[in-house]
Parts: structure tokens; sequence; C-alpha cells
């Protein structure tokens, strides 16, 4: 094993190396994350291959980012254990360690590609069978001529943001053209310094001025984008529609004898099973505002399935249904509502695997040291 | 005879902690039996004593108010000061109570500068200037406010508290309540008539309407502002949110026609302390027990515990103990007498008892593990770096352990007293906290990696220190027991790797659990967190370590050095994060926090500098004649 390349990616001074690097990775992305925002910070930090830094007019890479970090780290492991693998007893402590932070690296990496976070907002009484995005938003058309049935075409908003038209005989008989779409926006009644009147033909009333705004960063605010939309077809248009995430009631038109809706509301996530609130207690210790626990009594509603019955979802205790996790989130400030969030994520059992692993080999690795070191003393 | 000295001191040191159990009777007001009362505040039960306490800490950042009257200091108890507050409240308005460190707020309220504290007196005519800055402040965000703000803002508080308290437990013009609950007593039934008469457009009597007019206007003052539940329901099976402020309990009263007995003896209280008569007093407090114990006798023992350990102040006892096990060990360092480090053996020993027992005692309290917020987190923290550190005295019989552990103990109580400063170091948790699986087994790691980060690196010190300054590090020393002859400075090395391993098991365990709890409680395992990334770091770091020692890419002084950045590491994940202003784990703090983080993490960069001289300027490391010895 006279290879370099090998010699190099196995050797103990490049796990050394990358852990220093990670050491100032950490550091630096959390003090970043002060002015960047954690959305911001967690993207270009720790979801990246590198840093960026600007010269000029140049994005110059300048520090490796978490995922280069972390896949030169599980090489290394892979290529260092491959080269010096002896079994033996004392060795089993350092695989079961070094296999469980691959299994964690390795999880995580799987929850960063394939996790999906969504939010069911109830009040109490009602019933739902989808949950929404945190921050993407979708412009969903609305065919609300059937008499059972309605049928939604949804455009996930980035891609407003691309595209000026939308055009598939297959799904609408209209083509949808972008005049305008503003990432974040800001929406007025008044005629407000900076505001402009977008050039509206239909729906929404005269009252309406709209800015575009700068993106969020703070972890708590959220983008909310506007569009402004004309309805095309080959003869004639219903009308130029402004859409936005602060206008929450769809607006109608009709085309071809037909009824539609449209409305730019948060991405759903549609479930095979339905939601419905009974209750939800603030609990508060007495005399104060401190609050105690929270827990919402659901109803869980499954048609295929057949399945009706009653859960409590609390702090620290979630739902675990059909492979995804409801969460007492949040409520509403009146106590009227509860809002639940939806986690789907495959990997979520690799961390506590892996922390059971790297336990246990780290209790094994130093108890074959501290041992013998006692007998050696008792001697 | 120098074998008995280690036990006569040890002895000696016992006697002084449990002369403090012994309380002179009190002459005059019985204020200590007012202080173990059983009241209902910030969602727990404890006793008057407690919210005395934490009030004036607040307020005073002190336990108990002393000041200068005719040339003679005078001093009052935190219960004694609480007493006068809530009965007497314009006699109270003379202490000098109110702490005021910033020469702007000074300035803004034509205060003195060569004062400490202010009384509210004294404060009184910038109030309403208080109040407009106040309002203006608030819609400031707390990381973005000034020094200035901050402290105005604490201002605030502590005379929103204050103000508070004087409304707890009698209205504000009240003078005789016993006489004046007779009068409302006997006016109920007519007063209620007249209400009644009054709404529906007849004739009413104009008296009795106008005294339950004023009367309940007093009482709902009270009910409105009072910081504490005094008032137990008269059924004890009642479930705890029954327990009423005096005020909110008298205007109950109006429906069901008796006054609760409780508050017949509280205003009994109130009498006798305005007509300055103790014995009225003392029999008030006393029957007021007396009707507790038939009904509220967990409630009583409980205060009265939590009275006794307020009272016994264990871990300041258990401090100055570790201070003189500190200065014992050091000495024992430049003269090995055995008998000295046995002494200091004994004492260490004793301070960790009496620290557990404060522990012990704040676990049964709160029905909680040990670590809940930050002050129980330095208390903990202490606790085991003192446990590692007999152990390794146990293994290593050398003193260095003693001087570790010791140095620790006494520096993470003064710590942990600025950290429970804020208010109440026993709160309730809040929701997602309220968890005695996760308080357990997550924060209990971390805290363990905590603890044993900072001993390594306080033994790298130590390290450093001995191999620069004196010649032991490479001498061989005669330990005098079965371990024979040893290295010192080899000896530590084995010391520091050793607590590092541990170090790496906890911290690491710790961390993934705190992922298992967040993924538990929000549905992500991690997210990047300013928490989360500061005890990752400590895993990172600690690991770090650990293959550069195996891949020989450092020997025992640079083991040390590495060991000291760790202190920095561990510093930053357990404060530094916190004064961010952001994440899930932000808190405010003060700008005093954070110059006392930057002051200690220049000093663990300098000890690293002085750490990097050439070995063989090390003494230790010099043959006699100047030629340099074999480097370690």
């Amino acid at each position: 094993m006279n290879n370099p390349i090998l010699r190099f990616f196995s050797s103990v001074r490049l796990t050394v190396a990358c852990l220093v690097l990670g050491c100032i990775l950490v550091f630096w992305g959390t003090v970043a994350q002060v002015h960047l925002g954690l959305y911001k910070a967690q993207n270009e930090f720790f979801r990246s291959f590198f840093i960026y830094g600007q010269a000029g007019d140049l994005k110059v890479p300048i520090f490796p980012g978490g995922y280069l970090i972390g896949s030169v780290l599980l090489l290394n492991l892979l290529v260092a254990h491959a080269r010096y693998y002896k079994p033996g007893k004392r060795k089993i402590g350092i695989i079961l360690i070094h296999f469980g932070i691959v299994l964690l690296l390795v999880g995580q990496m799987l929850t960063d590609a394939l996790s999906i976070e969504s939010q069911m907002h109830l009040r109490i009484g009602e019933t739902r069978n989808f949950s929404e995005a945190d921050r993407a938003f979708e412009l969903a058309v609305i065919d609300t001529s059937g008499k059972d049935t309605d049928q939604v075409v949804a455009i996930p908003a980035r891609r407003l943001a691309h595209s000026d038209e939308f055009t598939d005989p297959k799904l609408l008989p209209f083509t949808l053209r972008i005049k305008t779409y503003y990432a974040n926006s800001s929406l007025m009644e008044q005629p407000m310094a900076g505001y402009e009147k977008p050039k509206i033909t239909a729906g929404l009333g005269s009252n309406v001025y709209w800015r575009e705004m700068p993106r969020e960063t703070e972890m708590n605010r959220v983008d909310v984008p506007s569009a402004l939309i004309e309805i095309a077809t080959p003869h004639g248009s219903p009308g130029t529609f402004l859409v936005s995430g602060f206008v929450e009631r769809p607006q109608a038109f009709q085309l071809d004898g037909r009824t539609y809706q449209m409305i730019l509301r948060p991405q759903r996530f549609y479930k095979p099973f339905s939601i419905h609130l009974v209750e939800f207690h603030h609990d508060v210790y007495p005399g104060t505002d401190i609050p105690k626990n929270f827990s919402s009594r659901v109803r869980l509603q499954n048609l295929q399935t057949k399945e009706d019955r009653e859960v409590l979802i609390y702090m620290n205790n979630p739902l675990r249904y059909g492979g995804e996790t409801f969460y007492q989130a949040s409520y509403d400030p009146d106590d009227g509502g509860s809002v639940l969030q939806d986690v789907r994520n495959p990997g979520w059992l690799t961390p506590y695997f892996s922390c059971v692993l790297v336990a246990v080999g780290l209790v094994w690795q130093f108890l074959s040291s501290l041992i013998p070191f006692l007998k050696r003393r008792a001697a | 005879m120098k074998k008995f000295i280690p036990i006569v001191l040890a002895v000696l040191m016992l006697g002084w902690v449990l002369s403090g159990m012994v309380q002179k009777s009190e002459a005059g007001f019985h204020f200590r039996e007012f202080g173990k009362l059983p009241i209902l505040s910030g969602g727990r039960y404890k006793p008057f004593d407690a919210l005395a306490r934490t009030s004036l800490l607040q307020i005073r950042t002190r336990q108990s108010v002393s000041w200068k009257e005719n040339g003679h200091w005078k001093t009052m108890s935190a219960t004694e000061w609480l007493v006068e507050v809530m009965m007497k409240p314009f006699d109270a308005d003379d202490r000098p109570i109110f702490r005021i460190d910033n020469n702007e707020v000074l300035a803004l309220l034509k205060l003195p500068d060569n004062q400490k504290y202010f009384s509210f007196r004294q404060i009184m005519p910038g109030l309403d200037e208080i109040n407009r800055q106040a309002e203006r402040i608030e819609g400031i965000e707390a990381a973005k406010r000034t020094v200035f703000e901050t402290q105005l803002m604490k201002l605030d508080e502590a005379l929103n508290l204050y103000q508070r308290l004087q409304v707890t437990l009698k209205p504000p013009a009240t003078d005789d309540f016993a006489a004046e609950l007779d009068a409302y007593q006997k006016n109920i039934v007519p007063g209620i008539e007249a209400l009644k008469a009054r709404e529906a457009g007849k004739k009413y009597d104009e008296k009795a309407f106008n005294i339950l007019v004023n009367l309940m206007t007093g009482y709902k003052t009270v009910s409105q502002y009072a910081l504490a539940l005094t008032i137990p329901p008269e059924d004890p099976h009642a479930p705890p949110n029954a327990w009423q402020n005096i005020g909110t309990n008298l205007m109950q009263t109006a429906r069901t026609g008796e006054i609760n007995p409780a508050a017949k003896d509280y205003a009994a209280m109130v009498t006798a302390y305005r007509a300055d008569a103790p014995a009225d007093f003392n029999q008030a407090v006393t029957a007021y027990r007396v009707w507790l114990a038939d009904r509220y006798t967990p409630q009583l023992h409980k205060a009265s515990l939590e009275f006794f350990f307020s009272n016994f102040e264990p871990f300041y006892k258990a401090m100055v103990i570790y201070i003189l096990a500190l200065v014992a060990a050091l000495i024992y360092l430049l003269f090995p007498a055995e008998w000295l480090r046995k002494s200091a053996f004994y004492w260490v020993l004793l301070a960790l008892v009496i620290h557990t027992i404060g522990i012990a005692f704040r676990v049964y309290l709160e029905g909680r593990p040990p670590v809940t917020n930050l002050y129980s987190s330095a208390v903990f923290i202490g606790w085991a770096i003192v446990v590692l550190s007999l152990v390794l005295e146990k293994i290593y019989p050398i003193g260095i352990g003693l001087l570790a552990g010791s140095c620790a103990g006494f520096s993470t109580q003064i710590i942990a007293h600025h950290l429970g400063v804020g208010g109440d170091t026993m709160e309730m948790m809040r929701a997602v906290l309220d968890t005695n699986f996760w308080l357990t087994t997550h924060v209990l790691s971390v805290t363990l990696g905590y603890a044993s980060t900072f001993l390594a690196g306080l033994l790298a010190i130590v390290y450093i220190a001995m191999g620069l300054f004196t010649k032991r590090l490479a001498e061989p020393w005669d330990t005098g027991t079965k371990l024979g002859k040893i290295e010192i400075g080899k000896v530590m090395a084995k010391m520091v790797y050793g607590i590092i391993c541990f170090a790496t098991l906890f911290s690491f365990t710790g961390t993934v659990l705190g992922g298992i709890w967040a993924d538990q409680s929000w549905g992500r395992f991690w997210g990047w967190d300013p928490k989360e990334n500061g005890a990752l770091l400590i895993v990172l770091w600690n690991a770090m370590i650990l293959h550069a020692r195996w891949g020989g890419l450092v020997r025992d002084r640079g083991l040390m050095n590495l060991a000291i950045v760790g202190n920095i590491v561990t510093s930053w994940s357990w404060f530094g994060v916190n004064m961010l202003g952001i994440g899930l784990h932000s808190y405010g703090f003060t700008d005093a926090a954070f110059r006392w983080l930057m002051i200690f993490v220049g000093s663990q960069v300098a000890i690293i500098i002085v750490g990097l001289t050439p070995l063989d300027k090390w003494r230790s490391f010099q043959k006699a004649g100047g030629s340099a010895a074999a480097k370690p």
C-alpha cells in the first residue's frame, strides 16, 4: 500500500486536519447566523461543498463547506479501515465507533436530501387532510365546475420566477402569463412611498398597491410572494389578476362555461388521511404565565384503512403515522387552534442507532484501556 | 502526631459548618417563623423567605439589606425587609436597595455616582422619566439594546417588582388591617344589599355602599398586582390553582360572606407590625401555622425545608472550604508534607459532601434532576469536576487532583452566584423542558462533558505552570504508596488523556441525545442551532485531540495546549452561544458577562502562548548546569 493517494486518504493527519477545519466551520457558521439568519447560514456553510467569497465580480471558494469536510472524513474513515483493518477484540470498539459515525453522517445527508417539513394549522373542530409548507408557495388554479370534485393544478411559486408563461393543454385550456413576480412582496391599500399600482383588470379592486421587498433572513420571518398574472386564450382574456400570499381568498373567473379559481397559497401536501382537532389545552403553572404543557387531542381518520381513533399529541410526544410524524409545534394566541409540525423523514431512526453504536464502542474502547490500567495498579 | 493533624483540621471545619445550623432565638418579631410560611408564587410552593431572597437578589444583588444610620451599620435579613415592604411600604421606601451601576442611568435620575444603592424615595422624582424610556426601549430587541438601555430596563423591572411587592399583602391605604376586615365582615350583607338596590334604581344605604366600594377598590389593586398567592382554599383537597392572593380572596368574600381564616391571620400580622406589637404579630403567625398544620402539612413541610436550605447556604459553605483546600494544595506543591495533602483531601471531601447535600436539597425541592437552568449547571459542573479530581487524587496521590478540584469547586460557585442573581433559581420548567427523562440523560451527559473538558484544561494549566516555573515535572517523585516513584509530568499526561476520553464519551452521547430529544420535540434531529453547534464543537475538538495523540502528532506539551483550547471551546459552548441573541437557546446577557468571557478567553490564549516556550527553557526540563534534558 505505497500508493501516495491511498496513504494520504488513510492518514490520521487528514482526520485531524478535517476535524480542525470542521471546528472552524462550525464556529464561523454559528457566528454568521447573527447577520445571515439561520436558514441562509445553514445553506451557505453546512449544506454546501464550499463557502464562497467575492473577488470583484467573481464568486471564489475560500473555505470547504460542510458537505466537503463530511465527505472527506467519510472517505478517510473508509479508506483507513480498508488499509489498517486487523481483526481483534481491541478493535471492536473502534469499529463500532466509526461505523456509528458513518451511520450518523450518512443518515443526516439522507435527511438533508429527503426530509420534507410542513405544518398543519387546525382550529378546534376543524378537519384537514393536507399540510402546508413553511416557506414554499404554490399557484393553485382550481376548476370548480364539477359537482362533486374540483380539479386543482398547482405550480410551485419558485417556477413563476423563472418562466414567463405556462401552457399545458392537458392540464389547463388557457395560458398563464406571468407579467411580474416578486419573491418577497408587500401589499398596501393606500398609495405609500415606493409602492406602485399593479395593472389589474379583474379580481381585486383598485385599492391595491404593491412593491418588491428584499428577501427575509430572520429565522421566524418568511418571504411572501405576489404575482401579476394574465389569463390568456387565443380569443381574449378573462383578465389580469394580482395573486399574493397576502390574499387568502381565491379569485374567480369564468371561461368557456367553466368556473375557475386562482390563489397563491402555501404549498400543500395532501394525505390519504385526515386529522380533526377535538381539543387544545394550554396549561400554565398556577398563578403564572409560564407554560406547563401544550396538548392537542386529535381524531385520525383514514377512509382507506377504516381507521378512526383519537390520539393525544403533546410536548415530547409526537404522533407517528403513515411515514410522517406530527409534533405539537405552536398554537393560536386565543388558545382556539393548534399548529402541528409535520415531518416526513425516512432517515429519522439513524441517529438512534448511531448513538447506541458509538456509545457502546466508546465504552468498549475506553474500558479496554482502563481495566488493564487498574489491574496494573492493583498488582 | 502528624497523622492526626488532617483529622483535627477536618473536624474543626465540620464544626464550623454545623455551627451555622444553630439559630439564636429571635427576640421581638419572629421574622424567621413568618419566613417559613408557605405561599404559591412563580408557579410553585415556596416559603415567604424564598420570595424575599430572590426579590432582593434581583433588586439589590444581595440577600440582605445594609445601610449606615447615625454612623452605625444596620442590616436587615431578606424576610425582615420583605415584611417591611409589604406591611409598612412608606418606611421601606427609605431603604437603599436599588443597585444602579451605570453612570448614564444615574445621570438621568440626577443621582450621585459615588453610591451603589439607592432608595425608592431617591428614585421617585425620576419615575416618569424611567417609564418614558422603558416604553421606548421595549420596542427594541434585547440583543440590539445599548448598555444604558439594558441597565435602564433592569432598573425598571426592579422598580416594578418592588411596587408589586408593596401591594402583595395589603391594600395601599390600609393601616389597621384587622380592624378593617372586621368592618368589612360586618358590612358585607348591608353593602351588597345597597349595591343591588342602587343597580335596580331604588333607594339605597349610601353609607354601606360607600364602605363597600372603598374597600373593594383597595382589594382590587391587590388582586391585580400581588406577586404571591398567599391564601389557601379552606378545603385542602382543592387544586393548586384555587390558591388566591389576598385581594382576590377578599373580593370573593363578598359572595361567600365569610372571611377566610388565613386572610384574618395575615391582617392581624399587618396590624401588629404596623402598631409595633411583636407579641401580637408572633401570635398571629403561630395561629396561622396551626391552621395550616391541620390542612396543608406537605406545603408547610416543604416550605420549612426550603427555608432551612436557604439559611444553611450549603454552596457558600462548600465554597469557603474549597478556597481553604486550594490554599493548602498550593502550599503542598511547594512544601510537600503528606499531612498537608491529607488535610486538603479531607477538606475537599467535606466540601463535596456539603455540595452534594445542597444539590440533593434542590433535587428534592424541585422534583427535578440536578441540572435545570444555567445556575444549576454551574453548581453541577463544579460537583462533577471535584468528584473526578478526587478519583484522580486517589489513583495518583500527588496533590494535583486536589489542586484542580478545589480551584474548580470554588470558581464554579462564584460563577453560579452571578448566574443566580436574575431570579428564582428553582423556577418552573417551560413546557418542552418538562421531561425528567431528557433532563437526566441529555442535560446531565452534556454537563459532564463540559465538566471533564474543563478539568482536562485545568490540569493542563497546572502542567504548564509547574513545568515552566518548578523542577517538579521531570523529577522522580516518591509517592510513598504502592505506586512507588513516578514522573509527575508523565502522570499528568496520562490524567489529561484519560479525562479527555471521558469527555469525548459524555459530550458525544450528550450531544446525540440532545438531537434525539429535538427530534421527539420539534421533528428534526439537527438544526445547526448555536447551542447544538457549541456542543458539536466540543465533541469535534476532543475527538481531534485523541486522534492527534494517537497519530503521534502531539506529545505531552502539545496535548496540554490543546486541552487548554478545550477550555475556550467549552466556555464558548456554555456561555458564548447564549450571548449571540439568536437561536432557540438565546438568553439576554449582560455586558459584564461578555466582558468576563473575553477576559477568560484572553487568559487561556496567554497561557497557551506561554506554553509554547521551547521546552529546553522550561525549568523542569533543564538539567543542572543548563544543558537541556531529553524532551518528553
